[in-house]
C-alpha cells in the first residue's frame, strides 16, 4: 500500500513538474509572440518616425506651393506633383469605380438568378470572378507593361494621364469589386425582397434600396483605392513619363508625388527633399487609414441599427 | 410598366459588360505581353533566354536565369526573415494580445501595408545600404540580397500577418473549448490544435507573400544594385552570397524598358511573360489551397 | 444614408465634369507633329535622353518665360526613347546623348538630327579614393574587371567597385565607344543605375566606387579622375586633350515648324548656348 501510494505522488509529482515545464514553456513562447508583436510596431514607427522627423524639416507654406524647379539640384517645391497626384487619383477613379460598382453589382446580384438561365451566362461569371482574383495577384510592372504596349504605343495616347489612368484603373478595379460585393453581400435578402414585393424591379431594387444600404462599404472601396494609386510607382514609371509641370490636359504628361520622390532620390542629392515628399505620402496614408476606420465603424453601426 | 422592364434589361446587360472587362482586361494583358514578345522567343530562342545566365543587350545576349534567380533568392530572403515575424504577429493578434493591444498592432499592420514602395525603397537606401556596407566582405558594396531582403519582408509582413489572421481566427471557438477542457495549456492549444486547423489558411498567406515579393518593383531597384548577374558568395563564407548584388525580374524591366528598342524590348516583354506566369501559379496554388475560404482578396 | 449617397454622386459628377473640361482642352492642345503649331499657343513635348534632360529643362524654362504662350514639356525615357518617340510622333523632339545608329536611320528616314550641345564623360569616384589619375588603358581595365583592385592603380588595398549605367543608355554607349573599344565588355558584376543622377548618389556614398558621369552632373560630392594627366573640364574638352566627348542631339522628324523651330532656333542661338555653357557642357559654337 505504501509503495502504491508513494507510486502515486511520484506521478503526481512528475506531472506536476510536466506541467510547470510546459507553463514554463509557454510564458516563454507567449513573451516571443508580445516580442514579434512589438517588432512590428517598432519597425512602423521606425519608418515612419525617420521619414516624418528627417522630412518634416523640410516641408514648409513655400515647399508645399512651390513647383519643382527640375534639373539635377532638387530644388524647389512638390506643388505641381500634388496637382498631378489628385488629378490622376481622379481619372483613375472615374475609369474604375463605374466599372467596379457595375461588375460587382452583376456578380451579386444577377449571378444567382433563375432566369439568367442560359449556361454561356453562368460560365462568364465564374470565368468573370477567377479574372477578378487572377487581377488582384498581378504586379504593378505588369500592368505598366501592359499600358505602355497598349496606351502609350499602338493606341498612341504617348507618356500620358490617361494612359496612366487607365493602366492604374486595371490595378484598382478588383479592390473596388471585391469591396462592393462584400458590401452588397451585407446587405439583408429581406430588404430586396420586401422591395421586389412591394412592385419594384430589380434594377429599382438596387438603386433604390441595395445601393443606399452598402453606400459606406463601397466607399471604403474607393478610398483604399485612392491609397493604392497615391503610392503606385511602377505602372506610372513607365506610363506617365515623368515631367514636372502641371498637366493641363488628359495628354500631357507628368509626375505624381510618389514618382517625384523616386526622382529625388534617384537622381538627385536632395535626400531631405525627398524626405519631405515621403512625408507628405505617408500622412496622405495615415489619413486615408483614418477615414476608412471612421467609415468602416459607420457601416457596422448602420449593421447594428438594421438588426 | 413595360418601359421600366426594358429599363431593367438594358440595366442588366449594361452591368454584364462591366463585369466581363475583367476578363477582357486579363486577356489583354496576357496578349499585349505575349504579342510584344514573340520576336524575342522566336529569335532568340526559348532556351537561350529560359536557360542562359549572361543578359547582355548590347551584344545580343538575353539570357534572363540571372534574373530568375535574382527574384527567387531576394523572395527566399523576404520569407527566411518575413514569415516568422508575420506569423508571430498573427498568433499573437489572433490568440494572445489583449483587445488595447489589438487596437495599436492591428492598425500598426494596415498602415504598414499602405505605406509607398517608394519610401520603403528611400529608408533602404538611406538607413540599410550604409549599415551593411560596414559588414568587411570584399566586394560589399551595401547594395544587393541582404538589403532588398529586408525591405522586402517588412514589405510582405502585413500580407501575411492579416491573412494568416483570418485564418487562425476562423478556427472553432469549440477547438479552443475542447483543448483547454483537456488540460492543455494555452500554448499548447495554439500549437498542436488551431495552428493545424488553420494550416492552410497559414500556408496561402504564406504563398500570397510569396507571390507579393516576386512582384514588388521600385523598392528593389532601390536597393538591390541593378548587376545582371547570377547571385554569388563574394568570399568563401556562403552567408555572403546575401551580400552580392542581383537583379530582379521586375527591376529588369523597369530599369530598361524605357532604353530598349526592337528585340531588346520584345525580351523585356518575354521577362514580363515570366514574371506573369510565375505569378500566375503562386497565385493558382494560393488558391488552390483555400479554395472554399476567402483570404484572397486581403491580399491586396 | 441618402445624403451619403448624394454626397457620392455629386463627386463622380464634378469628377465627370472635370475630366469633359481637361478632354475638351486636349483636343486644342496639339500632341502629335503632323499639326501646325502656331508659335503663340501650343505645347512642346520633349523626350528622350536622361542626360540631355536637365540641360532641357532649363533650355526650356528660359524659352518659357520669353515665349509665354508656348509650354515646354520635358520628359526623360533615354536615348533610345528619344529616337523612337522622334520617329513615331509621340514626342516632338527626341532627345539623344549618343550618336544615332545607322539602322534608326534607315528606318525613319525623316529624322533630322541637331546638335544642341557637346559633352564630355568623366570618370569619378568616392570623394575619398586616393587616386587621382589613370590612363584610358587603367580604365578600360577597370571597367571589363582585369583590375579589381586600388592598389594596381595606386591607391590602397581596396577591391574596386563598379557603378555603370544600364544597356541602353546613350551614356553608357558612348562610355564604351571610346573607352571600353570593340569587344571588350563591361564587367556584369557592375552596380547597375538607371540614370547618371543614381550613378553620382550610390558613387558618392559608396567607398572605393568607381563610375562615370556626364559633365553636366558633376559636382563636389564625386571626385573626377584625370585621364593621361587631362583633368575632365569644359577648356580641355573644348581643345581636343580629354578624349571622351560625344554630342547631345535633339531630333525632330521631318524639318522643324511652329514653336518647335523656335525652341531649336532658340537652343542654338546665344542665349541658349550661354545655358549649356553654364551647365557645364560644352557649346556646339
Amino acid at each position: 500500500m505504501d509503495e502504491r501510494s508513494s507510486e502515486i505522488a511520484l506521478i503526481h509529482k512528475a506531472q506536476a513538474q510536466n506541467l510547470k515545464k510546459e507553463q514554463r514553456r509557454q510564458s516563454f513562447w507567449v513573451a516571443l509572440m508580445w516580442l514579434f508583436g512589438l517588432i512590428t510596431v517598432s519597425i512602423l514607427i521606425l519608418v515612419v518616425g525617420y521619414v516624418l522627423l528627417k522630412g518634416g524639416s523640410s516641408i514648409n507654406w513655400e515647399f508645399l506651393t512651390t513647383p519643382p524647379k527640375g534639373g539635377l539640384s532638387g530644388e524647389g517645391g512638390i506643388s505641381t506633383t500634388i496637382g498631378t497626384t489628385f488629378y490622376l487619383v481622379g481619372l483613375t477613379l472615374l475609369i474604375a469605380t463605374p466599372l467596379g460598382i457595375g461588375a460587382a453589382m452583376f456578380l451579386i446580384e444577377y449571378a444567382g438568378e433563375q432566369s439568367l438561365g442560359s449556361k454561356f451566362l453562368r460560365s462568364m461569371i465564374s470565368v468573370a470572378n477567377f479574372a477578378v482574383e487572377t487581377l488582384a495577384g498581378i504586379p504593378s510592372i505588369i500592368f505598366g507593361l501592359f499600358g505602355y504596349a497598349l496606351f502609350v504605343s499602338t493606341l498612341k495616347f504617348g507618356f500620358s494621364l490617361l494612359s496612366a489612368a487607365l493602366a492604374g484603373a486595371c490595378l484598382v478595379l478588383p479592390t473596388i469589386i471585391r469591396t462592393t460585393e462584400e458590401a452588397l453581400l451585407a446587405v439583408p435578402d429581406d430588404y430586396r425582397r420586401g422591395s421586389l414585393a412591394l412592385g419594384a424591379t430589380k434594377w429599382q431594387t438596387i438603386y433604390r434600396v441595395v445601393l443606399p444600404a452598402s453606400t459606406p462599404g463601397i466607399i471604403t472601396g474607393i478610398i483604399l483605392s485612392v491609397g493604392r494609386v497615391i503610392s503606385e510607382t511602377a505602372i506610372f514609371y513607365v506610363t506617365l513619363g515623368g515631367s514636372y509641370h502641371m498637366p493641363t490636359s488628359i495628354m500631357d504628361s507628368g509626375r505624381t508625388l510618389a514618382l517625384h520622390l523616386y526622382y529625388l532620390a534617384m537622381d538627385t542629392r536632395a535626400f531631405d527633399k525627398a524626405m519631405g515628399t515621403g512625408a507628405i505620402l505617408v500622412v496622405m496614408i495615415i489619413l486615408i487609414n483614418l477615414l476608412i476606420d471612421f467609415v468602416s465603424r459607420k457601416l457596422t453601426a448602420g449593421v447594428r441599427k438594421v438588426q | 410598366m413595360s418601359g421600366r422592364m426594358i429599363a431593367d434589361k438594358v440595366v442588366k446587360y449594361i452591368l454584364f459588360a462591366s463585369a466581363i472587362i475583367s476578363i477582357i482586361i486579363v486577356l489583354a494583358i496576357g496578349f499585349f505581353i505575349f504579342r510584344e514578345s514573340i520576336d524575342a522567343w522566336t529569335e532568340i530562342g526559348v532556351s537561350e533566354m529560359l536557360f542562359k545566365t549572361v543578359w547582355r543587350p548590347g551584344i545580343d545576349q538575353y539570357g534572363i536565369l540571372a534574373m530568375i534567380a535574382g527574384s527567387l533568392s531576394v523572395t527566399f530572403g523576404a520569407i527566411l526573415l518575413g514569415v516568422p515575424l508575420a506569423l508571430g504577429c498573427a498568433i499573437f493578434l489572433a490568440e494572445i494580445a489583449p483587445e488595447g493591444v489589438q487596437a495599436v498592432v492591428r492598425p500598426a499592420v494596415q498602415l504598414l501595408a499602405g505605406i509607398p514602395s517608394v519610401v520603403y525603397g528611400l529608408f533602404g537606401m538611406v538607413i540599410l545600404v550604409p549599415l551593411i556596407r560596414n559588414i568587411n566582405v570584399p566586394g560589399n558594396s551595401g547594395y544587393g540580397l541582404l538589403a532588398a531582403s529586408i525591405v522586402l519582408a517588412v514589405m510582405i509582413l502585413p500580407t501575411i500577418a492579416s491573412i494568416a489572421e483570418d485564418a487562425i481566427r476562423a478556427v472553432p471557438e469549440n477547438y479552443r473549448h475542447g483543448s483547454l477542457a483537456l488540460g492543455a495549456t494555452k500554448w499548447q492549444t495554439i500549437t498542436k490544435v488551431i495552428i493545424p486547423a488553420g494550416k492552410s489558411g497559414i500556408i496561402a498567406a504564406v504563398i500570397l507573400g510569396v507571390g507579393r515579393a516576386l512582384g514588388e518593383t521600385m523598392a528593389m531597384i532601390m536597393v538591390i544594385g541593378n548587376s545582371a548577374i547570377m547571385p554569388r558568395p563574394l568570399s568563401s563564407n556562403p552567408l555572403t552570397f546575401f551580400l552580392s548584388q542581383a537583379r530582379t525580374l521586375t527591376g529588369n524591366i523597369a530599369v530598361e524598358i524605357n532604353y530598349a528598342t526592337g528585340i531588346h524590348e520584345s525580351a523585356l516583354f518575354a521577362t514580363g511573360v515570366v514574371l506573369f506566369g510565375l505569378i500566375i501559379v503562386v497565385n493558382a496554388s494560393a488558391r488552390r489551397i483555400i479554395r472554399s475560404q476567402k483570404y484572397v482578396e486581403k491580399a491586396n | 444614408m441618402k445624403s451619403t449617397k448624394k454626397s457620392i454622386l455629386l463627386v463622380v459628377s464634378l469628377l465627370l465634369v472635370t475630366a469633359l473640361i481637361a478632354a475638351c482642352s486636349s483636343t486644342s492642345t496639339p500632341g502629335a507633329p503632323t499639326t501646325e503649331p502656331t508659335a503663340e499657343t501650343s505645347t512642346v513635348s520633349v523626350a528622350g535622353s536622361t542626360t540631355v534632360q536637365p540641360l532641357a529643362e532649363k533650355l526650356a524654362e528660359a524659352f518659357m518665360t520669353e515665349n509665354a504662350g508656348v509650354r515646354i514639356d520635358v520628359q526623360g525615357g533615354g536615348s533610345s526613347v528619344g529616337v523612337k518617340a522622334a520617329a513615331e510622333g509621340t514626342s516632338d523632339i527626341g532627345m539623344a546623348s549618343r550618336e544615332i545608329k545607322e539602322s534608326e536611320l534607315t528606318e525613319s528616314p525623316n529624322l533630322k538630327v541637331f546638335v544642341i550641345a557637346r559633352d564630355g564623360i568623366a570618370i569619378v569616384t568616392h570623394p575619398d579614393t586616393p587616386v587621382s589619375d589613370l590612363t584610358i588603358e587603367q580604365v578600360r581595365d577597370i571597367f571589363s574587371g582585369t583590375i579589381t583592385n586600388w592598389k594596381d592603380v595606386g591607391g590602397e588595398d581596396q577591391n574596386i567597385i563598379l557603378v555603370s549605367r544600364e544597356e541602353g543608355s546613350g551614356t553608357r554607349a558612348a562610355f564604351e565607344e571610346m573607352v571600353m573599344g570593340e569587344g571588350v565588355l563591361i564587367a556584369a558584376s557592375s552596380i547597375l543605375q538607371p540614370s547618371n543622377g543614381s550613378v553620382r548618389t550610390t558613387v558618392a556614398t559608396t567607398p572605393n566606387s568607381i563610375g562615370y558621369l556626364s559633365f553636366g552632373y558633376l559636382d563636389n560630392t564625386v571626385k573626377t579622375i584625370s585621364i593621361n594627366g587631362v583633368a575632365p573640364t569644359e577648356p580641355n574638352a573644348v581643345n581636343g586633350t580629354y578624349p571622351i566627348v560625344r554630342p547631345l542631339n535633339m531630333l525632330t522628324n521631318g524639318e522643324p515648324t511652329g514653336a518647335v523651330k523656335a525652341f531649336l532656333d532658340f537652343i542654338l542661338s546665344e542665349a541658349g548656348q550661354k545655358i549649356v555653357v553654364d551647365d557645364g557642357y560644352i557649346s556646339v559654337k
